[in-house]
C-alpha cells in the first residue's frame, strides 16, 4: 500500500507539472507574441466603413479586458490563472451571450464518445493482432495485415480521413459523411436515435482506427517476438502447456505493460487526430468547435478549448497511470 | 567507404529500405523539377483552367489556371524543406536534453524529464491553432517551423536519454571522467557518436510528423496560404470545391505524392532501426537471432 501511495504521489506531481507547463505555454503564446491582438481585431472590424474614434476607443477598452491585457504583467498572469482555475472563460463572442464553458460542455460528450470508442477498439484490435502476428510468425494473413497497417500508419489523420471522405462520399456514397446525427431527427425514439449516432460515427471511427492500429500492431509484434525467445516461454512449451495458454498468460500478459504506458504517451497525439477528424466529417465535437471558433475570431472560445483539452488529456493520462498497477503489479514494488 | 558498404547491404537484404529509398528519391526528383518550372509559383491564369490530365498538361490544370505538375513541384519542395528544418531544429533540442539528462541523472534528470513528459502528453494541435489565432497574417513559414520544432522534440529526447544512461555506466565514460574531461566534452565528444544512428532514424519520423502538422494546418487555412505547399494546394482545391465540380486531379495528385513521401520516409526509418538493432539484422541475413 505504501509503495502504491508513493507511486500515486509521483503521478499526481507529474499531472500538476503537465497542467502547469501546458497552461503556461498557452499564456506565453497569447501574451508574448509580438502581435497585438487587440489592434488586429480593431483593424479587422474597421476595414469596412468608417467608425467614430470614441467607438473605437470603447472597443479597444473592452477587447483589452477580454484578452486580459489590463494591469502589470504579474496581475495579468494571476488573472489568467484565476480564470483557468475557475473554468470561467467568459461569454463566447461568436455565440454571444452563451458562456464558453457551456459551449464546450455541449461539444465534449461527442468528442469523448468518439475518442473512447475508437481508441479502445484500435488498442485492443491492434494489440491482439500484433500479439498473434508475433507468435505465429508464418501466418500469411497476419503478414499481409502488417504490411497494410504499416503502409497507412505514417499518413497523418487528415489525409486518411479525407481519402475516406472521398471514397464514401463521392465514389460509393453509402455512409453519412457529415454530422453527428441526422439533422432535425426525432430524438424521442431512443433506439433509432442511438442507431443514427452509431451510423454517423462509423467513418470518423474508421479513419481514427486506420491510422492508429499500425502502431499498436507493430509495437506488440516486436514485444511478443522478443518475449517468445525468453527461457520461461521455451520451458512452458517444452512442458507441454497449450499454445493458446502460453500466448495469453505467458506472452501477451507480459507485453501488455509497455503498451498501456504507450497508450498514455500517445493520448495527446490521438486527441489531436480526433480534432482533425471531427473537422473533416463535420462531427459536432470539440474539434469542430475549435476550428469554427478560429474562423469566427472567437478568442475566449479558442482559449477555453485549448485549456480544457490540456487538462482533460492530462487527467486521462493520470487515470491510465493510476490503473496501471492492476496490469503490472510490479510498479508498486519499484 | 564503409557508409557505401552499409548502403549496399541495406539495398541487398532489406526490401523496406530499397522501397523507401525509391519513393523518397521520386519525391526528391519531383521537388528538383521546381527549378526548371516555366511559371513562377504564385502566378495564376498562366494556363487554361480546369483542363484534365492530357499530353500537354500531364497532371491537368487547376481552376486558378495553374499547371498542377509545376505547382506540385514547388509545393512538395516547400513542404519537404519545412519538414527538414523542423527536424533539424528539434534534433538539436532533443539531443541537448536527452544527452544531458541521461548523463547527469539525479535532479537534473528528474526536472528535465518532467518537462519532457509534459511535451509528450500535452495536445499540441490546439496550441498550434491558438498560436495561429494570435498571429493571423503575421504567421510566416519560418515562424511556424520554429514553433513546431519547439513543440516536437520530446518523444525522441526520451529515447536519446535512455541510450545516454546506459553509456554513462560504460568503462570509457569512467575513464574520461578520471582523466578530467569536462561534462560537455564527455557528452558531445564521447557519447554523441553512439546516439547518432538512432538520431537519423528519428529524424525521418520527425520529418513525417512535422509535414503532417503542416499539411493539416494549411488545409484548414491556418498557415501562410500564399506559400505553395501540399496542404496549401489542397486548401485552394477545397476553396474551389474541386471534388464536387469533378476536378479530381487537383486533389488526387498532391495527396498521392505526399503519401509516397510519408511511406518512403517511414520505411527508411524502420529499416534503419532494424539495422541498428543487430538481432533483427542477423535474422534478415538468414542467421538465427
Amino acid at each position: 500500500m505504501r509503495a502504491y501511495l508513493a507511486y500515486l504521489s509521483k503521478r499526481l506531481v507529474q499531472f500538476a507539472v503537465v497542467v502547469f507547463v501546458g497552461i503556461n505555454i498557452t499564456y506565453l503564446v497569447t501574451h508574448m507574441t509580438p502581435i497585438n491582438p487587440v489592434e488586429q481585431s480593431i483593424s479587422a472590424a474597421t476595414t469596412y466603413g468608417a467608425t467614430s474614434p470614441e467607438a473605437i476607443e470603447m472597443m479597444r477598452q473592452s477587447l483589452r479586458q477580454l484578452y486580459g491585457l489590463e494591469g502589470t504583467p504579474w496581475e495579468q498572469y494571476v488573472a489568467f490563472w484565476k480564470r483557468v482555475l475557475v473554468g470561467d472563460f467568459g461569454p463566447s463572442l461568436s455565440a454571444f451571450p452563451t458562456p464558453v464553458s457551456q459551449l464546450i460542455l455541449r461539444a465534449l460528450p461527442w468528442t469523448v464518445g468518439l475518442l473512447l470508442v475508437s481508441t479502445l477498439l484500435t488498442w485492443i484490435l491492434g494489440n491482439l493482432l500484433g500479439g498473434l502476428a508475433g507468435y505465429y510468425r508464418n501466418s500469411r494473413i497476419l503478414k499481409a495485415f502488417g504490411v497494410l497497417s504499416m503502409g497507412i500508419h505514417p499518413i497523418p489523420y487528415y489525409v486518411v480521413a479525407f481519402v475516406l471522405l472521398i471514397i464514401f462520399g463521392f465514389l460509393w456514397p453509402v455512409l453519412p459523411i457529415s454530422g453527428g446525427a441526422t439533422m432535425a431527427s426525432d430524438r424521442s425514439n431512443t433506439f433509432a436515435f442511438a442507431l443514427d449516432v452509431v451510423v454517423h460515427s462509423i467513418l470518423p471511427v474508421l479513419s481514427l482506427m486506420a491510422v492508429g492500429i499500425g502502431g499498436w500492431f507493430m509495437g506488440m509484434r516486436a514485444l511478443v517476438s522478443n518475449i517468445v525467445t525468453e527461457d520461461y516461454v521455451v520451458y512452458a512449451e517444452l512442458a507441454g502447456v497449450k499454445r493458446g495458454k502460453i500466448l495469453r498468460s505467458y506472452v501477451m500478459r507480459n507485453a501488455l505493460g509497455p503498451q498501456v504506458t504507450g497508450l498514455a504517451l500517445q493520448l495527446g497525439a490521438i486527441f489531436n487526430g480526433a480534432i482533425i477528424t471531427e473537422q473533416v466529417f463535420g462531427y459536432p465535437g470539440v474539434g469542430s468547435l475549435l476550428i469554427s471558433a478560429v474562423h469566427a475570431g472567437d478568442y475566449s472560445l479558442v482559449l477555453g478549448i485549448t485549456t480544457v483539452s490540456i487538462v482533460a488529456v492530462s487527467a486521462t493520462v493520470l487515470l491510465i497511470d493510476l490503473l496501471y498497477p492492476l496490469i503490472d503489479p510490479r510498479v508498486e514494488a519499484r | 567507404m564503409s557508409t557505401l558498404r552499409i548502403l549496399r547491404d541495406l539495398l541487398r537484404y532489406n526490401g523496406e529500405f530499397a522501397v523507401g529509398l525509391m519513393l523518397v528519391l521520386i519525391v526528391l526528383a519531383v521537388a528538383g523539377c521546381s527549378f526548371f518550372s516555366p511559371y513562377p509559383p504564385m502566378d495564376v491564369y498562366v494556363v487554361p483552367p480546369d483542363v484534365p490530365p492530357s499530353w500537354e498538361y500531364p497532371l491537368g490544370t487547376t481552376s486558378r489556371g495553374q499547371d498542377v505538375f509545376w505547382q506540385l513541384t514547388f509545393a512538395i519542395r516547400n513542404t519537404l524543406l519545412f519538414g527538414i528544418v523542423v527536424a533539424a531544429l528539434s534534433r538539436v533540442i532533443s539531443l541537448l536534453v536527452g544527452l544531458i539528462s541521461g548523463y547527469k541523472g539525479g535532479w537534473v534528470d528528474r526536472i528535465l524529464m518532467s518537462i519532457n513528459d509534459t511535451f509528450v502528453v500535452v495536445p499540441l494541435f490546439p496550441i498550434l491553432v491558438l498560436f495561429y489565432f494570435i498571429m493571423r497574417d503575421e504567421m510566416t513559414w519560418a515562424m511556424l517551423a520554429i514553433i513546431t520544432a519547439l513543440l516536437g522534440w520530446a518523444y525522441d529526447a526520451r529515447l536519446i536519454r535512455s541510450i545516454a544512461m546506459s553509456l554513462r555506466t560504460r568503462e570509457f565514460t569512467r575513464q574520461a571522467v578520471f582523466s578530467g574531461m569536462s561534462t560537455g566534452k564527455i557528452v558531445f565528444q564521447e557519447h554523441l557518436p553512439f546516439v547518432l544512428p538512432i538520431v537519423f532514424s528519428t529524424t525521418m519520423n520527425n520529418i513525417n510528423w512535422s509535414i503532417g502538422i503542416e499539411v493539416t494546418l494549411s488545409v484548414l487555412g491556418f498557415t501562410d496560404i500564399n506559400t505553395p505547399t501540399i496542404g496549401g494546394m489542397i486548401y485552394w482545391a477545397n476553396q474551389h470545391t474541386a471534388m464536387v465540380s469533378g476536378i479530381w486531379w487537383w486533389i488526387t495528385f498532391p495527396i498521392l505524392l505526399v503519401i509516397m513521401l510519408f511511406i518512403g520516409l517511414f520505411l527508411l526509418a524502420i529499416s534503419m532501426n532494424e539495422y541498428i538493432d543487430p538481432r533483427s539484422r542477423l535474422s534478415r541475413l538468414g542467421g538465427q537471432a
